[in-house]
C-alpha cells in the first residue's frame, strides 16, 4: 500500500512536470523570429537542386520507412516494409504477399522502429538498411539500390522486438531483442508465474556479406527482463553488443509502477565473438521453432516464404565469460556507444543523470572479477568498477544519445522537450535547445558509427500540438533539423513526417545516389509469367483459371480486348512493363477487382487476381500518368455467364498480338 | 446535334494535329497497307555510313525477327499502321543506311533528319531509343528485306 502511494505521488509529480513543460515551451517556440533569414537559407534547397544527405525516418505505427532529403526535409519516397501499401501494390500483388507472411499467417500491418545502415570497418557502406518490427517480431533488410524491402525474417521466441535492428561494425550481425518477456518456448501457464518462466531472447542474425541474406545464427535465452535498446561496440569494443534492460523486477502487471522499483537495472554486455567460438565448439541446443523467412528476388520479381523449423539456443550458463550485466540507474532506455567505442551511454528514463560506462574499465573489472554477485548465472559488474561517470542534472527524461566527431554527445529529453549537447570526457553540458515537443530519438547521419557526418541533427518529436495547421484530432508528428557544425546548435527547420518518426538513419547523398537502380533489365526478368515482347502477349485458360500475359508500354496494354472470361473464373493479370526507360512505371487496375492497383517498374512483371462476379464488359486502365496519351491506355474484358460457350479470344487493334510476324 | 458532333470532331482533330492523317482519314487510311515510304536516297544521320547488301541471309533475318519482336513489335506492325508506321515496303524505298540510322539513332534522326521529322510529325509518339547495337539493327534490316521479298 505504501509502495503504491509512493508511486502514485511520483506519477503525479511527473505529470505536473510534463504539464508544466508542455505549454510553456509551446508559447516560447510559437513566437516568431526564432529563425533568422540566414538560417532559413541553410535548410533551403533550390528547385532542381539535390539535397546533401539522405534521411531514412521510420514510420512507427505506419510500419514503413520514409526517405527524406536533408537539409530540405522533402519527402521522396515511402518504402513499404511491414505494412501493406495499396499505392504500390505492396502486400497486395501475388508477388509481394509472401513478404508479409508470418508464423501467424498473413499480417497486413507492422510497427517499424529502428533503421540502421550497414557498415564496413565501422563506417556506413550504404549497401542495405535494416529495420525492426515490434509487434510481430521481425527484422527487414532493404536494398539501398532499389529502395525496396528485400528480406524479412521473423524472430521466434520473442515479443516486442524493440532492441533491434542494429548492425555490428562490419555488418557481421544484425540483432533482435525482446522487450516483452514471454514463456519460451510458449506454453499455457498463469501470467503470475512470470518470474523464471518468462524469458527475454536476444537474437543474432548473421548477414551474408555477398548478398545481405540473413539467418539466425543463435538466440541467447536471457532472463525475462525487458530488453529495450541496443548498440554494437566499435573499435576496441568491436565484438561486443550492449542491450539496455528495464523491468529487472520481472513484473507482469502495472509496469509503469512495478517495473520502476529497482534503483538500478542493467545494460547487458554480450561478447558475441566469444559466443561464436562457443558455438563453433558445439555449445548450444538446436530447438524446434517456427518462423517465416521471406526473401525477394529481383530476377523472378517474386518473394518466397520459407517456414524455418529450428533455432540454436544459447543459455547464459553455457557461455561463461561472454555475458555480463552493467548496473545502470532507473530503467535505462537508450544504450549508445560513442564513435571511439570506449563510452557506453545509458539513459535512465526516470533518472536525473546520464550514465557513462567505460569499456576499458569494464574489461578491467572482468579481469579483476569486480562483481556484485550474479543473477540467472550472469555476473553483475560492480557499478563503480565499470562507471566512467555521470552527467548530473542534464534535463528530464533522457532517452537517446548520438555523437559528433569532436567528443560530444547529443541527448534527447522527452519530458523537458529538448536536445542537450554535452562533452563526454568532461561530463559538462555545452548547449541545450528546445524541441517541439516530447522528442524521442535523434539522428546524426552516421551518428552511431566510427565516422559521424556531424553537420546536421534530426530530432523526432512525438507530439506537435500547435506547431502546424490543425487537421482534426490527429496531429502530425514531426522532425526538426538542427545545424550542429558550431559550438551552439541552431534550429533550422521543422517538417511533418509519416506515422510516428520513431528513429532514423542518414548518410551522405553521394553514398547512394549514383548506384540507385533506374530500371530492371527485361532480359534478366525470369518471372514465370513474364511477357518480354508485345508479340508474345496472350490469354490462356486453364480450367476456371484465366492467365492474361499482358504487356504495357506507352501507351497501350496488349492485349486490350479480351473475351471468353466467365463469372466464377479466377483471372490472373500478369503484367510486364516493357519500358526500359528511367521513370516510366505503368499501373493497372480493374473495375471490380478486390485488390489494389499494381504499380509496375520498367522491366518488371507483377500479378493481381480478379474474380468477376457479374456479367458485362469491364474496363481496366493504367493508373500511373505515363504519357500524354495516358488516358488512352485502357482496355476491356468481356465477362459472360457461367457455362457460356464463348471461347477465350484476345486482340489489340483487332489483331492477335504477334500474328503478323 | 449532328453538327455539334462534327464541330467537336474538327476541334479534337485540330487539337491532335500531331496524330495527323491517320486520325483525320479514319479507318481506311489506318487499315490500308499502302506504303508510307516515299522513295529517297537519304542515308540519314547516325553511326551507319555504308551498308553493302548481299543476297538475303535467312538466318540473319530470323535473328532480326526475334529482335524486332522484342524491341519493336510494341509499336510497329509489318503491314499495318500501329503506334508507328507499318514497315512493309521500307527496304524498297529507303536506303539501308537510313533504316539502320533510324533504328540506332532515333533521337538524332527525329531532331535533324527531314525524312524522319516528317514521320515524327505524322505519328503521336516519338520513336524510343533502345540502344540498339549495329548487329541488332543489321538483323532487323535483314528481316525487313525478307518481308519485302514475300509475294503479296
Amino acid at each position: 500500500m505504501k509502495r503504491i502511494l509512493k508511486s502514485t505521488i511520483a506519477i503525479i509529480v511527473l505529470s505536473m512536470v510534463m504539464v508544466a513543460c508542455g505549454p510553456t515551451t509551446s508559447k516560447k517556440g510559437g513566437s516568431k523570429g526564432v529563425l533568422s533569414g540566414s538560417q532559413a537559407e541553410r535548410a533551403y534547397v533550390a528547385p532542381g537542386e539535390h539535397d546533401e544527405y539522405y534521411g531514412f525516418i521510420s514510420g512507427g505505427f505506419s510500419g514503413q520507412l520514409a526517405v527524406y532529403g536533408l537539409p530540405s526535409g522533402r519527402l521522396f519516397r515511402v518504402i513499404p516494409v511491414f505494412s501493406q501499401d495499396p499505392e504500390k501494390g505492396y502486400g497486395y500483388s501475388e508477388e509481394t504477399i509472401p513478404m508479409l507472411m508470418t508464423s501467424h499467417g498473413f499480417v497486413p500491418w507492422g510497427d517499424s522502429h529502428h533503421p540502421d545502415i550497414s557498415q564496413t570497418n565501422g563506417e556506413l557502406d550504404g549497401r542495405w538498411i535494416f529495420i525492426n518490427e515490434n509487434n510481430t517480431p521481425r527484422v527487414a533488410r532493404i536494398s539501398l539500390e532499389t529502395f525496396e524491402t528485400e528480406e524479412i525474417m521473423e524472430i521466434p521466441n520473442s515479443a516486442g522486438n524493440h532492441s533491434s535492428a542494429f548492425v555490428t561494425e562490419n555488418s557481421e550481425y544484425v540483432v533482435a531483442g525482446t522487450r516483452f518477456g514471454v514463456p519460451t518456448p510458449q506454453k499455457d501457464i498463469p501470467i503470475s508465474e512470470y518470474k523464471s518462466n518468462f524469458k527475454g531472447s536476444l537474437t543474432f542474425l548473421k548477414i551474408d556479406p555477398e548478398n545481405g541474406l540473413m539467418n539466425i545464427a543463435f538466440q541467447i535465452r536471457m532472463p525475462g527482463f525487458n530488453f529495450d535498446l541496443a548498440h554494437p561496440g566499435r573499435g576496441d569494443s568491436h565484438g561486443w553488443f550492449f542491450f539496455s534492460s528495464y523491468n529487472t523486477e520481472e513484473a507482469s502487471t502495472l509496469l509503469e509502477v512495478n517495473a520502476s522499483q529497482n534503483d538500478k537495472d542493467f545494460i547487458a554486455a554480450i561478447n558475441w565473438k566469444k559466443i561464436e567460438e562457443y558455438v563453433a565448439q558445439g555449445v548450444g541446443t538446436m530447438e524446434p521453432a517456427r518462423y517465416a523467412h521471406n526473401v525477394w528476388d529481383d530476377h523472378t520479381h517474386t518473394a518466397t516464404t520459407t517456414m524455418e523449423k529450428e533455432v540454436l539456443i544459447i543459455n547464459p550458463e553455457d557461455v561463461p565469460g561472454a555475458i555480463y550485466f552493467l548496473p545502470t540507474p532507473k530503467s535505462p532506455h537508450g544504450c549508445d556507444v560513442d564513435p571511439t567505442g570506449e563510452y557506453i551511454i545509458g539513459s535512465g528514463k526516470l533518472a536525473a543523470t546520464i550514465t557513462v560506462h567505460s569499456f576499458s574499465k569494464m574489461l578491467k573489472a572482468i579481469e579483476d572479477k569486480a562483481f556484485d554477485g550474479e543473477t540467472y548465472s550472469i555476473p553483475i559488474i560492480n557499478y563503480e568498477a565499470v562507471n566512467y561517470g555521470s552527467l548530473e542534472q542534464p534535463g528530464l527524461g533522457p532517452l537517446h544519445t548520438e555523437f559528433d566527431t569532436r567528443g560530444n554527445g547529443y541527448t534527447t529529453f522527452f519530458i523537458s522537450s529538448e536536445v542537450v549537447k554535452w562533452n563526454i570526457k568532461d561530463l559538462v553540458v555545452i548547449d541545450r535547445k528546445p524541441t517541439f515537443y516530447s522528442v524521442g530519438h535523434l539522428m546524426i547521419p552516421g551518428g552511431n558509427s566510427r565516422k559521424p557526418f556531424d553537420k546536421y541533427l534530426v530530432a523526432m518529436n512525438k507530439i506537435t500540438k500547435d506547431r502546424y495547421l490543425p487537421t482534426g484530432p490527429e496531429a502530425c508528428q514531426s522532425a526538426q533539423l538542427y545545424d550542429i557544425s558550431g559550438e551552439k546548435m541552431e534550429l533550422l527547420l521543422d517538417f511533418p513526417t509519416i506515422g510516428e518518426p520513431h528513429y532514423a538513419a542518414g548518410c551522405p547523398a553521394d553514398l547512394l545516389a549514383s548506384k540507385s537502380v533506374k530500371i530492371f533489365k527485361l532480359e534478366d526478368n525470369t518471372h514465370p509469367y513474364a511477357t518480354k515482347s508485345e508479340a508474345d502477349s496472350k490469354v490462356v485458360r486453364k480450367g476456371n483459371e484465366v492467365h492474361i500475359y499482358m504487356t504495357m508500354i506507352r501507351s497501350h496494354f496488349s492485349p486490350d480486348n479480351i473475351e471468353g472470361v466467365k463469372v466464377g473464373d479466377k483471372v490472373f493479370f500478369h503484367v510486364t512493363n516493357l519500358e526500359q526507360d528511367f521513370d516510366v512505371p505503368h499501373g493497372i487496375s480493374m473495375l471490380g477487382a478486390n485488390t489494389s492497383e499494381l504499380l509496375t517498374m520498367p522491366g518488371r512483371t507483377e500479378t493481381f487476381v480478379w474474380e468477376p462476379k457479374e456479367i458485362g464488359v469491364w474496363p481496366f486502365y493504367c493508373t500511373d500518368f505515363c504519357s500524354a496519351l495516358h488516358q488512352e491506355m485502357q482496355g476491356y474484358v468481356r465477362v459472360s455467364p457461367k457455362g457460356s460457350k464463348i471461347p477465350i479470344s484476345y486482340t489489340i487493334d483487332e489483331e492477335v498480338p504477334g500474328e503478323d510476324l | 446535334m449532328k453538327r455539334i458532333n462534327y464541330t467537336l470532331f474538327i476541334v479534337i482533330a485540330l487539337f491532335l494535329i500531331s496524330c495527323g492523317e491517320g486520325n483525320l482519314n479514319g479507318k481506311d487510311a489506318k487499315k490500308g497497307t499502302k506504303a508510307v515510304w516515299d522513295i529517297t536516297e537519304d542515308p540519314g544521320i547516325g553511326p551507319i555510313d555504308k551498308v553493302v547488301l548481299k543476297e538475303l541471309d535467312p538466318a540473319l533475318a530470323e535473328k532480326g525477327k526475334e529482335v524486332f519482336k522484342t524491341y519493336c513489335s510494341a509499336c510497329h506492325k509489318i503491314k499495318k499502321k500501329y503506334i508507328g508506321p507499318a514497315v512493309i515496303g521500307i527496304t524498297k524505298n529507303r536506303t539501308p543506311e537510313w533504316i539502320m540510322n533510324m533504328i540506332m539513332n532515333p533521337d538524332g534522326m527525329m531532331a535533324n533528319n527531314e525524312n524522319a521529322k516528317k514521320h515524327f510529325a505524322e505519328y503521336a509518339a516519338p520513336m524510343a531509343n533502345q540502344n540498339m547495337t549495329k548487329d541488332q539493327a543489321r538483323s532487323i534490316l535483314e528481316y525487313f528485306r525478307l518481308r519485302d521479298s514475300e509475294k503479296k
